[in-house]
């Protein structure tokens, strides 16, 4: 939990299974208030499940919800304070902005007129006024995103769950909502609970992200944390890009550990906890960590160029190394980057960063 | 288009078309001209006239086709809410609860009477009521049209449904409405056109049978079906083909509301 | 899960799952004891002994039956021989039946895929064409027919005006009569599944075959009409099932000569005359043969179904 601060929602335990099949396997997590909490993972990992049933819309096969202290998990939708941006947005295509914004006003039980005041200010805080009058369907995909959001946050709620709202945006307008979603939650000091399948969208808005696979939470960190430290395998190449590398376990000391590769060339590097002596492991690097250079000087790896290249900001080198393993290295297209061009079939040296390379099980 | 290009039009299908809406008009298109006949004959040709309309009304079989009027109209209407309302109910919970054992029984209950033949579900109505001592009359015809009008009721409505996201209902929940607030503010609205198709279908049904009421009706109930066809099997007469150019003219004004419901679309 | 399905199969929609008994209980009380109840009924009065001022008495009796399929003879005490008259009307309904189906197909097909292949505009347009006869009073419709097809009636008015014809056809009081009528009845039966089967179909597919060297008419009876199928099989079921039950246009436009199962079943409940457990019967006999139709055309469909 970060900083000892109220935990939001308490997620203790909490199961899922339909029929034979379990969604959800055992997981425990605490959402601390006021925080931008992203769940990630690929589809069918459980994420949504999770988001679902903290809104009430899937019941929990085992286990406890909490929001602020009380127990949530057997409450309707309707009578829990959290409120969806859903993933279509589901924006009630037969009543106008206005009218959508304030329904949940309405349903709480306040008047036509003090539920419209309020939806017309919310629809001031997402700059679509003139669009008031409008039908849903009359709206662009962004307008109609921000409607969505204007509406769970209208009622106040407490904590607002996102089901991948961007997903349906071009790349463009992906970007500025990011950064209006992440400026929206500062200003209104609500807990987002985000859920998507694009690591980048995680990394760019979140304050802490759980990452799952498979119905189970592979690690929870911080952006960086995951990023620079991933836990095992799965997080590592979920992740942004990597290279890994089937390396042996020789020795272990202090969270630094000496492996060989198969083609006999020893390194040493960080140890994930899980990795233990004279075993097989992975040792993942960065391919923005790697250097190319033409000196022998250890520790660098000897490779053959297969291709170079060019993306504009980056330029990619993919390249074989002795015994066989494939490897990427990225240089920066910067006056300070690497700009060192090599031609396919040439012979490179490939050097690692201090602290680059970092021991991972399965 | 070039015929050589174009791989999906087939020489020929057009012919059929025409020779198609041809037999399906020519014999309503008939009717209707004949009825404007001043002839009191209806073979022979003798002018434009509105005479044997103005005969159904004052005639000397008005009194009978105008309570029939009255019995038809009032039974397709009442049949026709009572069937709609049911069907409703019955969408929401087989479209919207979940998967239960019951619910592939439901359909199949629901479907029946349009599976079972006409003149079967006639017999088997005639029966029951039989059997139980009920008096045959208008209340037996109401009945049994509630009855059979419920799949027609039910099938543009279970379609419409079926297109409706289930999102809306949850965001609304999520929106604090209740289970009720949600469908009646949400469900309901965007489910009218199938809804208002499905009424539409029930009436015309109702309206347009003809063999369960004839067996099902006691002696001097008639609806306008079965007092058609009491009067056209001593021969057509000229007031015949008015009452028919009538309820043809009721049948265009159905079908164009229904189609302009399906055109509808509240969303814009 | 990113917008899929959270379990294998999926789950169907449940937001009003818990009221569900509550609102399926309305269509169920209605069809129970005003449908189902009835069918049920008229097994039982099948099996009992007719009386003779119509109506039965409650004694058991295969009589019904033994009526239908068995000729004792003059005293109804000889050993049964099979009685012919009952079940030929039965196979002439379905001949009729049959009939009025090829033909209904041989002119629906063409007509459902030239709408379905307009510009989505006049497509509308083509189809409210064919959807509003199907609204007009089917006994209206036969009535019109009989007034068109009559010897003095303007079907032949025209011929002989065309000089096609000296003396007026006889077709009024025939089998062809019968057809027509059938026809007429429960065509837009036949185009509306059909049309909307060809609406769904991918034209890239015909372009594909004519691409591999397909005719048009191998496009047609290779690619087009086995994607189709479901449409036509419904469209057929549509049609075939309506007709072998008609009363009305045998009856109207066929005279006495062409007798169909419909009219064979009001007669026993008409008047005095009548023969309530031999009509009872005769409606469970029709009612096996529809659900067999059925029954067969379910599995023809999952079967094609489970080979793709």
């Amino acid at each position: 939990m970060a900083n000892g601060t109220t935990v939001a929602v308490d997620i203790r335990n909490a199961v899922k299974r339909y029929g034979e099949f379990t969604a959800l396997k055992t997981i425990s997590l605490g959402i601390a208030d006021n925080e931008f909490f992203t769940l990630l993972g690929p589809s069918g990992c459980g994420k949504t499940t999770l988001l679902r049933m903290i809104a009430g819309f899937e019941d929990v096969t085992a286990g406890e919800i909490f929001l602020y202290g009380e127990e949530i998990e057997t409450l309707p939708p309707h009578k829990r304070p959290v409120n969806t941006v859903f993933q279509n947005y589901a924006l009630f295509p037969h009543m106008t902005i206005l009218e959508n914004v304030g329904f949940g006003l309405e349903m709480l039980g306040q008047s036509k007129a003090q539920a419209r005041t309020r939806a017309g200010e919310m629809l001031e805080l997402v700059q679509l006024s003139q669009f008031a009058a409008r039908k849903p369907a009359q709206l662009s995909g962004g307008q109609q995103q921000r409607v969505a959001l204007a509406r769970a946050l209208a009622p106040s709620p407490k904590v607002l769950l996102l089901d991948e709202p961007l997903s349906a945006l071009d790349l463009k307008l992906r970007k500025a909502m990011q950064i209006e979603l992440k400026h929206i939650q500062r200003e209104t000091g609500i807990t987002f609970i985000f859920v998507t399948h694009d690591q980048e969208e995680a990394l760019t808005m979140s304050d802490r992200i759980a990452v799952m696979s498979a119905g189970e939470l592979q690690q929870l960190g911080s952006p960086r944390d995951i990023y620079e430290r991933p836990r095992n395998r799965f997080v590592a190449d979920f992740i942004g890009e990597t290279n890994l590398l089937d390396v042996t376990v020789d020795r272990i000391d202090g969270g630094i550990a000496e492996c060989v590769l198969d083609s006999g060339q020893r390194l040493s590097c960080e140890a994930a906890d899980s990795v233990a002596p004279d075993s097989r492991a992975h040792l993942s690097i960065r391919p923005e960590r790697l250097v190319l250079g033409h000196d022998p000087a250890a520790p660098a790896l000897k490779a053959q160029v297969r291709e170079t290249i060019f993306v504009g900001t980056d330029i990619t080198t993919l390249l074989t190394l002795e015994n066989g393993p494939e490897i990427t290295v990225r240089s920066s297209n910067s006056a300070r980057g690497n700009k060192r061009v090599f031609a396919p079939g040439a012979h490179a040296f490939v050097a690692m960063e201090p602290g680059a390379a970092r021991l991972l099980v399965d | 288009m070039s015929t050589v290009t174009d791989v999906r039009t087939y020489r020929g299908f057009f012919t059929v078309t025409v020779l198609c809406l041809v037999i399906l008009y020519a014999p309503l298109a008939v009717v209707t001209v004949y009825s404007f006949n001043a002839s009191a004959s209806i073979t022979v040709w003798e002018g434009l006239s509105l005479r044997w309309y103005s005969d159904v009304f004052t005639g000397p079989e008005s009194a009978k086709f105008k309570q029939a009027a009255i019995n038809s109209f009032s039974i397709a209407l009442i049949a026709a809410s009572v069937a709609t309302a049911i069907a409703v109910t019955a969408a929401t919970a087989i479209v919207r609860g979940g998967r239960f054992w019951l619910r592939l029984p439901s359909l199949g209950l629901i479907t029946l009477p349009i599976m079972v033949p006409e003149i079967v579900l006639a017999v088997a109505t005639l029966i029951f009521f039989n059997a139980i001592g009920f008096t045959r009359g208008y209340l037996t015809i109401l009945v049994a049209h509630i009855a059979f009008c419920i799949p027609f009721a039910y099938l543009p409505i279970q379609a419409r449904m079926q297109g409706i996201d289930d999102t809306y209902e949850q965001a609304a929940m999520d929106l604090y409405a209740s289970r009720a607030q949600a469908f009646r503010r949400v469900l309901l609205p965007l489910m009218m056109p199938g809804i208002i198709s499905g009424f539409l279908l029930a009436f015309i049904v109702s309206l347009d049978d003809f063999i369960i009421t004839n067996f099902v009706k006691g002696a001097g109930v008639e609806t306008l079906p079965t007092a058609i066809f009491g009067s056209v099997k001593q021969g057509i007469k000229p007031n015949i083909m008015a009452i028919s150019t009538m309820l043809l003219g009721v049948s265009v004004v159905m079908v164009t509301i229904s189609y302009v419901v399906s055109k509808w679309d509240n969303t814009k | 899960m990113a917008g899929g399905a959270p379990a294998p199969g999926g789950v169907a929609s449940q937001t009003f799952a818990s009221a569900r008994n509550w609102l399926l209980m309305p269509s169920w009380a209605v069809l129970l004891v005003f449908v189902a109840a009835p069918v049920a009924m008229m097994l039982v009065y099948s099996f009992l002994t007719k009386e003779f001022r119509g109506g039965v008495i409650w004694e058991f009796s295969t009589g019904a039956y033994d009526q239908f399929f068995c000729n004792r003879g003059l005293f109804g005490d000889e050993p049964c021989q099979i009685e012919w008259t009952y079940i030929n009307i039965f196979w002439r309904s379905i001949w009729q039946a049959g009939l009025a189906t090829v033909l209904s197909l041989l002119i629906g097909f063409p007509t459902a895929y030239f709408i379905a292949t307009r510009s989505e505009k006049t497509r509308a347009l083509w189809v409210f064409a064919i959807t509003i006869p199907y609204w007009v009073n089917l006994l209206i419709r036969t009535v019109s027919m009989k007034f068109l097809l009559r010897d003095q009636g303007p079907l032949n008015d025209l011929l002989i005006g065309l000089g096609l014809t000296e003396d007026p056809l006889r077709i009024i009081n025939t089998n062809l009569a019968v057809q027509l009528g059938l026809y007429y009845s429960y065509l837009p039966f036949m185009v509306l599944p059909i049309y909307a089967a060809v609406e769904r179909y991918n034209f890239t597919l015909s372009e594909a075959a004519a691409d591999l060297y397909a005719t048009k008419w191998a496009t047609l009876r290779r690619i087009v009409l086995p994607a189709v199928k479901p449409g036509i099989v419904a469209g057929c079921i549509l049609v075939f099932v309506p007709s072998l039950g008609a009363f009305l246009a045998p009856d109207l436009l066929g005279g006495a000569r062409n007798f169909m199962i419909g009219s064979l079943i009001e007669e026993q409940f008409k008047g005095n005359a009548g023969n309530w457990p031999f009509g009872a019967a005769a409606s469970m006999i029709l009612l096996t043969l529809v659900l067999l139709v059925l029954l067969v055309s379910a599995t023809q469909q999952r079967r094609t179904k489970g080979a793709v």
